[in-house]
């Protein structure tokens, strides 16, 4: 798959332009309860049903650090190949509005938890790292709703407090393909690590994008603009390709960039000034005075180093070594941790490389077309593994497969008893055989002197007759063998 | 025999109960020498009677005597206070009781929590008997700042009684309640102790819990108690302080049984003297107050040391750097959304800027500005970064004499008891008054404040004793020591009543 080069460039009028990105994503933990107090994190409650005294900024409230989440966000670290900080500190950092009730948020500014780290991406030209700049804990805001009244405001502070890691990435990445890939496979190393569901449509995953342009084969990173809070992936693309073009545009027209913060407008596609650099906030960070500085133990890093699970890069590099796979069927097989389960759930005693053709062309093929996950799936990892063994067995050939998997979908249903009751075990008796050739034969004359004269083409014409009259269960193996005898 | 024991009974003036200490009014209850119901009446009459010195911001005597009479027939002694009316500085939140932190900002606030300090005196048997006055968010040295009004001294008509815990100062030392707690950022226990003639100490930082305390400045503000002698303080901090798992600060360490360790004897103990709290134009009579304290440690036994505290002169600048940062944060949640006052506008912004105008008093205003400035970017380095510097200078110098020292003794405050209006349109000479007691906050030390002399006008003065880290004891011991020979008395005449 390496034979494809990287060429994602902007033509311009006048150049060739590349673009430079940085992402900040943020990803909520996956935790019982929120960073500061135990106020339950479900998704989807009755506004303001899961906010406590603290979340709520009420007088003399203190927050205390849920030790689950920086465990969380210490594993995650590990999983990027992190450097974890022993000693981190929380600061305050200091804004007015109506859904962040303490007028502070509680993150982490200059010592975050977790230093530099790494991810590598798969690319369709090869493997490339993309640096870690860092990864804090912060809590989140609440949500302000503005569309429910023509005159009020409301405030749902159900999310207020809950635990999020910003994780920064430098600006490495150079095309909306890789900002996707790079989502991907951070999404999936942390729902290995249950550190976070990644779920975007429910906000556990979204994004600040960082975009500049520079022209090919400058070294100097143009102004960039940084692109809010998007929370798709497909947004963020679109959003990237929108915005280096604006970039563009503008510097081929010979004006400049303005450093600023800007929206992603998803119904017209196109960003738009949200504030410039002027008017940015001055968050007055500074250590928060109720927390003590969190330092941690280095025995606490080393077992959780002991209890990280196997992770995408090395279960692939496994899978590669151990099952004969290719590079490009590991990567499909690890790309998710559900379908790296099932699949090792169903090799657990059938042919190997049956089964990851089986996954990914004929399961997948349902998945996709009835917009299921893996953890949705019709079919059952155990029933597909006793498909399978059917066919190494020879007990049923793989076009008859083909069709018990197709019943198998209602209802995951037990591929021994469909073929069973179907009758469909493969015919192997070379008795019962030979009748059905002979019978196929000598109603064909006429066709077996022109293949004995040289029409050679024509034994395929008398193995479809056969698999005919058998209801396609006859052994097309034994019917290879007989058949070439009879006709000679 | 029984009519005799009834006559002795009736006979006990209940106003005099007012007169008596909290540890004899523990001891009272207990031996049934009067009832809870006797003894918080007394209280309450007295109190109902003292309006003109402005102490009480909420009344709960209702509520009180309620509970009174529910200790009398359960009679449940385990508690350390068990029977006892306390009123408490209106910056602990008290359950279903308005809580106002001296603001309009919070003046119809009622919390549905209490505070983990006032639970912990509830739950050794005290009960709330209102909710005292205090400058507006503690910040201020003569309770002025209170949107409820300035409290009167009982020691003048025309004096202040100290700030920020003025209204729990000004009612312990008229009677109207029998000890009270308050809080100390910079001095606010300590200060208002001294000019009322009254024992006021500062825990070490994170012996009692802040949750529920309405937060000035996190890493400063401490409560405390405040009472009429050392004994009754040593009881008092017993009850309330303790660890607490909802304040990341409280410290996880035993709490020591001060009242039964509390003893005179300071044979042997070294005490520091600093050269540095012999400040320019401190009156004389200050002067001479510290050296009669150091006579009665001299006549206990101790060992007097001279020692140098060489950053203390930059403590109040630092000070004044810190304690506004944290609170021009720690006061951003009031902004009209959630509780509290809340003034109209035409959008979200707008709001905001005139519920905290209308909000919030002159100086909580002040000390907002000086917060958000020295935060800014740009000026975090040259203030607040600087100031946290200096704050651990200053630690040091702390540490290093108590290789050599047991506890510093120093005066409480420059003066006694000002005049109400004197230094309310200059506030730097108003934070000077704070000059001898913000180093301890910024320390993180114990220190306690006891009546130990009059200045020329028979106002009362304070010494001030400085203890290691969470040695309470020794500071109440020699506290202790001072009180027996200084032999203060209340000698203020009743103007108010």
């Amino acid at each position: 798959m390496t034979n494809k080069k990287f060429d994602y460039f902007i033509s311009g009028e006048k150049s060739k332009w590349e673009i430079i990105i940085g992402l900040e994503v943020h990803a909520q933990i996956s935790s019982q309860s929120k960073l500061f107090s135990s106020s339950s994190t479900k998704f989807g409650s009755e506004p303001n049903t899961q906010v406590s005294l603290v979340d709520s900024g009420f007088p003399g409230m203190l927050p205390v650090i849920n030790q689950f989440c920086v465990e969380q966000s210490i594993k995650t670290g590990l999983g990027l190949k992190a450097k974890i900080n022993l000693n981190s500190v929380f600061d305050r950092k200091n804004y007015f509005y109506a859904d962040l009730p303490q007028g502070y948020q509680i993150s982490q500014y200059k010592n975050p938890i977790v230093g530099e780290g790494e991810l590598i991406l798969d690319m369709p030209y090869g493997t490339k790292k993309i640096r870690i700049e860092r990864l804090h804990l912060e809590q989140d805001a609440g949500k302000s709703i503005h569309d429910m009244d023509p005159e009020n405001s409301f405030v749902d502070l159900n999310r207020s407090g809950v635990a999020l890691m910003e994780i920064v990435s430098k600006p490495d990445l150079r095309s909306p393909e890789e900002v996707s890939f790079y989502i991907k496979k951070l999404r999936s190393i942390m729902r290995y690590l249950g550190t976070c569901d990644g779920n975007m449509q429910e906000g556990s995953l979204r994004a600040d994008v960082n975009v500049s342009v520079r022209k090919v084969g400058d070294k100097k990173f143009g102004t960039r603009c940084e692109i809010k809070n998007v929370n798709s992936i497909k947004f963020m693309e679109m959003a990237i390709e929108y915005e280096a073009n604006r970039q563009v545009q503008l510097l081929e027209s010979g004006k400049i960039i303005d450093q600023e913060t800007r929206l992603f407008d998803t119904k017209k596609n196109s960003t738009r000034s949200m504030r410039s650099k002027e008017d940015a906030h001055d968050y007055r960070y500074f250590p928060d005075p109720d927390l003590l500085p969190l330092n941690l133990e280095k025995s606490l890093i080393d077992k959780l180093k002991k209890e990280l699970p196997e992770l995408p890069d090395q279960k692939k590099e496994r899978f590669i070594k151990e099952h004969n796979l290719s590079s490009y069927e590991a990567n499909i097989l690890v790309s998710e941790k559900e379908i790296s389960d099932y699949y090792e759930e169903v090799i657990k005693d059938c042919d190997k490389k049956l089964a990851t053709n089986w996954i990914t062309v004929e399961l997948f093929a349902v998945l996709n077309k009835k917009n299921l996950t893996i953890n949705q799936s019709p079919v059952s990892a155990k029933n597909l593994s006793s498909l399978i063994k059917m066919i190494t067995s020879g007990k049923i050939s793989g076009k008859i497969a083909k069709d018990v998997f197709e019943k198998m979908q209602s209802g995951d249903n037990d591929p021994t008893q469909i073929v069973e009751k179907e009758g469909l075990l493969q015919q192997s008796d070379p008795k019962e055989l030979e009748k059905i050739i002979v019978t196929v034969i000598s109603k064909n004359q006429d066709k077996v002197e022109q293949y004995k004269s040289g029409k050679e083409k024509l034994f395929g014409y008398f193995v479809g007759e056969i698999m005919k009259v058998s209801k396609g269960k006859a052994n097309p193996k034994l019917v290879n063998e007989i058949l070439k005898k009879k006709l000679h | 025999m029984k009519s005799f024991l009834l006559y002795l009974r009736s006979s006990n003036n209940m106003s005099n109960i007012s007169e008596l200490t909290l540890t004899k009014i523990v001891a009272g209850i207990k031996k049934r020498e009067f009832t809870s119901e006797e003894a918080t009446n007394s209280f309450i009459t007295k109190s109902k009677k003292s309006k003109k010195l402005n102490t009480y911001i909420t009344e709960c005597f209702e509520q009180a005597l309620k509970s009174a009479k529910n200790f009398d027939e359960k009679k449940d002694f385990n508690g350390l206070l068990s029977g006892v009316p306390l009123a408490v500085k209106d910056l602990f939140c008290t359950k279903n009781v308005k809580t106002t932190a001296g603001s309009k900002i919070l003046h119809n606030f009622i919390p549905t929590y209490e505070s983990t300090v006032t639970k912990n005196l509830w739950s050794q048997g005290a009960f709330l008997l209102g909710k005292l006055n205090c400058d507006e968010f503690a910040m201020g040295s003569s309770n002025e700042t209170s949107f409820f009004g300035n409290v009167k001294n009982p020691y003048g008509e025309k004096l202040v009684p100290g700030g920020s815990s003025g209204g729990s100062a000004s009612a312990l030392a008229a009677g109207l309640t029998p000890a009270t707690i308050g809080t100390d950022t910079g001095g606010s226990i300590r200060q208002p102790a001294s000019f009322t003639g009254t024992v006021g100490l500062k825990p070490t930082y994170g012996r009692c819990s802040r949750w529920g305390i309405v937060a000035f400045a996190s890493s400063l503000d401490q409560a405390g108690p405040m009472t009429n002698n050392v004994e009754d303080s040593a009881l008092l901090l017993q009850a309330m302080s303790g660890y607490d798992p909802k304040d990341s600060t409280s410290v996880n360490k035993k709490v020591d049984n001060y009242l039964s360790n509390l003893t005179e004897n300071i044979k042997g103990l070294k005490i520091g003297i600093p050269k540095e709290y012999r400040v320019d134009k401190m009156p004389s009579e200050i002067d001479d107050l510290w050296k009669k304290g150091i006579e009665y440690l001299k006549d206990g036994g101790a060992i007097i040391k001279n020692i140098s505290l060489e950053h203390t002169m930059y403590a109040l600048p630092a000070y004044y750097i810190v304690a506004p940062a944290e609170a021009s944060s720690n006061l951003a949640r009031y902004d009209g959304v959630k509780y509290g006052h809340r003034a109209k506008g035409k959008n979200l912004i707008e709001m905001y800027e005139n519920t905290r105008s209308e909000g919030f008093g002159n100086e909580v205003k002040r000390r907002i500005l000086i917060g958000t400035y020295v935060l800014s970017s740009g000026y975090y380095d040259a203030y607040y970064l600087k100031a946290q510097k200096v704050r651990q200078l200053i630690k040091n110098d702390f540490d290093k004499a108590f290789n050599d020292v047991d506890a510093i003794l120093t005066p409480s405050t420059p003066s006694s008891a000002f005049k109400i209006g004197d230094k309310s349109d200059d506030p730097v000479s108003m934070y000077l008054n704070d000059i001898f007691t913000v180093p301890v906050n910024l320390s993180g030390l114990p220190a306690i404040s006891v009546p130990a002399g009059y200045d020329k006008n028979n106002l009362p003065l304070g010494l001030q004793l400085i203890g290691k880290p969470f040695d309470e004891q020794t500071i109440l011991n020699i506290s202790l020591a001072i009180e027996k020979r200084a032999n203060f008395k209340k000698n203020y005449k009743v103007w108010w009543s």
